[in-house]
């Protein structure tokens, strides 16, 4: 019996050395990290190498918010200047601020912190890191050094409506929605105006998940509006479930983030997309071009090939395609009448009156629901 | 052959070995893992040491993040050996949370001598209010308190998030979920220039004083008799009822207190983000540490040096997050598992009868 303990002891004291060993390298490597400084500061050289990280709330997957994301790291990858490296499934708050600080420690370029709570630590660490740039998607502060950026989803969303308004038969949409914040409460109202842009009758049914990605409750919670009679699911999450459930159920249903067929085919009408490849790379050329800027506020659009829709399934008649695709064409040219008046609230009384538009700045804080909507915004 | 026989007494070092042992062997098993993904499993786990403990901010890091995991396991474990099951931390976390942000919004222009007492004695009376309740329901209607106090941890955060949804939202905020930031006064700031703050020293003093408390008081050694059962309680005349409700007190209120560590030094205010599942992971945390408060140091620090490891790992070999779940899955298995060397033992017998 000794001699298994001090095996065990032996085991343990070299497995002690190992680390310290480990640990001792640790500064060389410190050392080395340096490095790649001066050639950034030598303008003249071509083969400057720019560090582009990436920070994600979720696992990047095979769909949703954080592969979105990811498909735009990806295409940042592809330029010849430029590495990139990423973490995923951040959890926000503290343990974000770490994450971020360590990237900026590590000589990233650039960092891009994909989700809205990473806001106060990104202005918190830009801070710290005068010289590196952060890019943060989905909020509303910026400094020196931060400029923030997000998409205007809510013009996919507005067309996803539009087919759905036509598809259903009950009409009765059902719309499994995250948490009921601006950037969630806006898309539901485009996706109601569109939706009864084609058909007046139409309602849209809320149900809130509190989650940003729980397969298992998301499907139930489409599941429950299924059996209130609702015949396409849209959803606002990163899990495909709701997908599932409306296949399931022989209803249709509307993705969100990427591309979401593949999970229900027979059921997936289309999907409102993320398409950041553009934006990102077109960040990057600013960074290397010395014109990227601190501060700014940045709202892609369609027209800025930021958002967009999945193709139409086959099950979506082509006059509808063409009607869709032409209120496409109108977006992409950078006309967008989606929140014109009238606009009415849920209680009938117009908000927004004919001839008027909501301006930005309304839309970003957006807290009331459209006539059509059934459900709280709480 | 292969037997496994009682020992005659405990293994003394026992359980320090198996320790070592099975994180050797976890560790082990993560590079095999590692190797499996295509990565060079040494460097794999020089980068994770690097991450975890290779410098100064790795280390401040893993403080930081064991701060509120070892005040949330000092409590479940002090629940725990009385046997009372309070599954319940996470709840009792964002009610301690609650407390201490009422007080930072209700007083904001208090100095910090006073708000800061204050928002820490509402956080303890709020957990421990919140940790009363299954107490009562268990000594009065015989609720199951695993039940109860999982359950009270969904309606805590639905608390939490109707008071930053409703209430307390920031009118700054575009509509998103947070209340204002804390006035200057009711922010833990960083032991001097360094990140870590000095919720750090409180978790000392609370550590030490619950040692003190459970071996040199009268009610600490109830409380140890208790945990062998109601009954040997009842033989020796303890109030059985009222430890229950003491103890859960006592539980709730350390929970409540890291809740209000975490949303003063950390967050600065109050948001939903704040709920990352600490009050589970002291679950875990409690068992690695065998329940003592100076193992739950340890093991709250390893966990989180763990957990701030991966990251690195993540970032350098672009490996999936979920490798450092498994990691901690594997390590609290093989950890768990081994205790079985501690009351028993293998030897080899050559049996020619069979």
């Amino acid at each position: 019996m000794k001699k298994l303990l001090k095996l065990c002891v032996v085991v343990a004291a070299m497995a002690m050395t190992l680390s310290l060993f480990a640990c001792g390298e640790a500064p060389q490597e410190k050392k080395a990290e340096p490095a790649p400084a001066p050639k950034a500061e030598a303008p003249a050289e071509e083969a400057k190498t720019l560090k582009a990280g990436f920070v994600y709330v979720s696992p990047v997957g095979d769909a949703g918010y954080s592969y979105a994301h990811d498909l735009g790291r990806k295409a940042v990858d592809g330029l010849d200047y430029v590495t990139t490296a990423y973490v995923e499934s951040v959890p926000e708050g503290a343990d974000s601020e770490r994450v971020i600080r360590n990237m900026a420690r590590k000589g990233f370029d650039v960092i891009f912190t994909t989700s809205f709570g990473y806001m106060d630590p990104t202005i918190k660490v830009g801070k710290e890191f005068p010289d590196v740039n952060f890019m943060h998607c989905s909020g509303f502060k910026k400094s020196e050094n931060v400029s923030n950026y997000f998409g205007r989803i809510y013009q996919s969303r507005y067309l996803t409506g539009l087919v759905a308004g036509s598809m259903t038969k009950s009409n009765k949409l059902g719309y499994v929605a995250a948490f009921p914040i601006p950037e969630v409460i806006r898309g539901i109202n485009a996706f109601t105006i569109g939706a009864r842009e084609m058909n007046p009758d139409v309602e849209v049914r809320v149900v809130w998940t509190k989650t940003w990605y729980d397969p298992a409750l998301e499907k139930d919670a489409a599941k429950s509006l299924l059996d209130a009679g609702c015949d396409v699911i849209a959803q606002h999450q990163d899990s495909p479930a709701p997908q599932e459930a409306a296949q399931e159920a022989g209803a249709y249903s509307v993705g969100y983030n990427s591309d979401m067929s593949s999970f229900a085919p027979k059921a997936h009408l289309t999907s409102a997309i993320w398409n950041w490849g553009p934006a990102y790379v077109k960040t990057m050329e600013q960074v290397k071009n010395g014109t990227w800027n601190g501060n700014q506020s940045n709202w892609w659009s369609m027209a800025d090939g930021v958002v967009d829709i999945a193709p139409m399934g086959p099950m979506v008649p082509e006059d509808v395609k063409a009607k869709v695709n032409a209120h496409k064409a109108n977006l992409a040219a950078g006309q967008d009448t989606i929140f014109a008046g009238p606009i009415k609230n849920q209680k009938g009384e117009v908000v927004v009156a004919e001839g008027t538009t909501v301006p930005d700045g309304d839309l970003l804080g957006m807290t009331w629901f459209v006539e059509g909507v059934v459900g709280t915004t709480e | 052959m292969l037997k496994i026989r009682k020992r005659e007494e405990p293994w003394k070092w026992g359980a320090l070995v198996i320790f070592l042992g099975a994180l050797l062997f976890s560790l082990g098993v993560s590079a095999l893992l590692l190797a499996g993904q295509g990565k060079d499993p040494i460097e794999g786990m020089i980068i994770l040491w690097q991450g975890s403990f290779g410098n100064l901010w790795a280390l401040e890091g893993a403080l930081l993040k064991a701060i509120p995991l070892f005040l949330c396991s000092l409590g479940v474990a002090v629940a725990f050996r009385m046997q009372i099951w309070n599954i319940g931390a996470e709840g009792q976390f964002a009610l301690g949370a609650i407390g201490a942000t009422w007080m930072a919004l209700s007083f904001p222009d208090l100095p910090g001598v006073i708000l800061m007492p204050l928002m820490f004695a509402m956080a303890f009376i709020l957990g421990g209010l919140w940790a009363l309740i299954p107490a009562v329901l268990r000594l009065k209607l015989r609720v199951n308190e695993i039940i109860s106090t999982l359950m009270l941890n969904y309606i805590a955060i639905l608390l939490l998030d109707y008071l930053v949804f409703g209430v307390w939202k920031d009118p700054a905020s575009f509509g998103f979920p947070m209340t204002p930031e804390f006035s200057a006064a009711a922010i833990i700031d960083g032991i001097g220039s360094s990140r870590v703050h000095w919720g750090l020293l409180f978790c000392v003093i609370v550590g030490i004083g619950l040692w003190a408390f459970m071996s040199f008081t009268r009610l600490g050694f109830e409380l140890k008799a208790s945990g062998e059962g109601a009954r040997v309680a009842k033989y020796a005349k303890i109030r059985y009822g009222m430890l229950v409700m003491f103890v859960m007190c006592l539980s709730g209120g350390f929970a409540g207190w890291a809740g209000c560590v975490e949303t003063s030094a950390t967050l600065n205010r109050l948001q939903p983000s704040l709920m990352v599942g600490y009050g589970y992971t002291a679950i875990v945390v409690a068992w690695l540490a065998r329940l003592e408060p100076l193992n739950i140091a340890f093991a709250s620090f390893l966990l989180a040096a763990l957990r701030v490891g991966v990251e690195n790992l993540q970032l350098e070999l672009q490996i999936p997050a979920a490798f450092g779940t498994i990691m901690e899955g594997i390590i609290l298995l093989t950890v768990l598992a081994g205790q079985l060397f501690i009351l028993y033992t293998l030897e080899f017998k050559k049996s020619r009868q069979g």
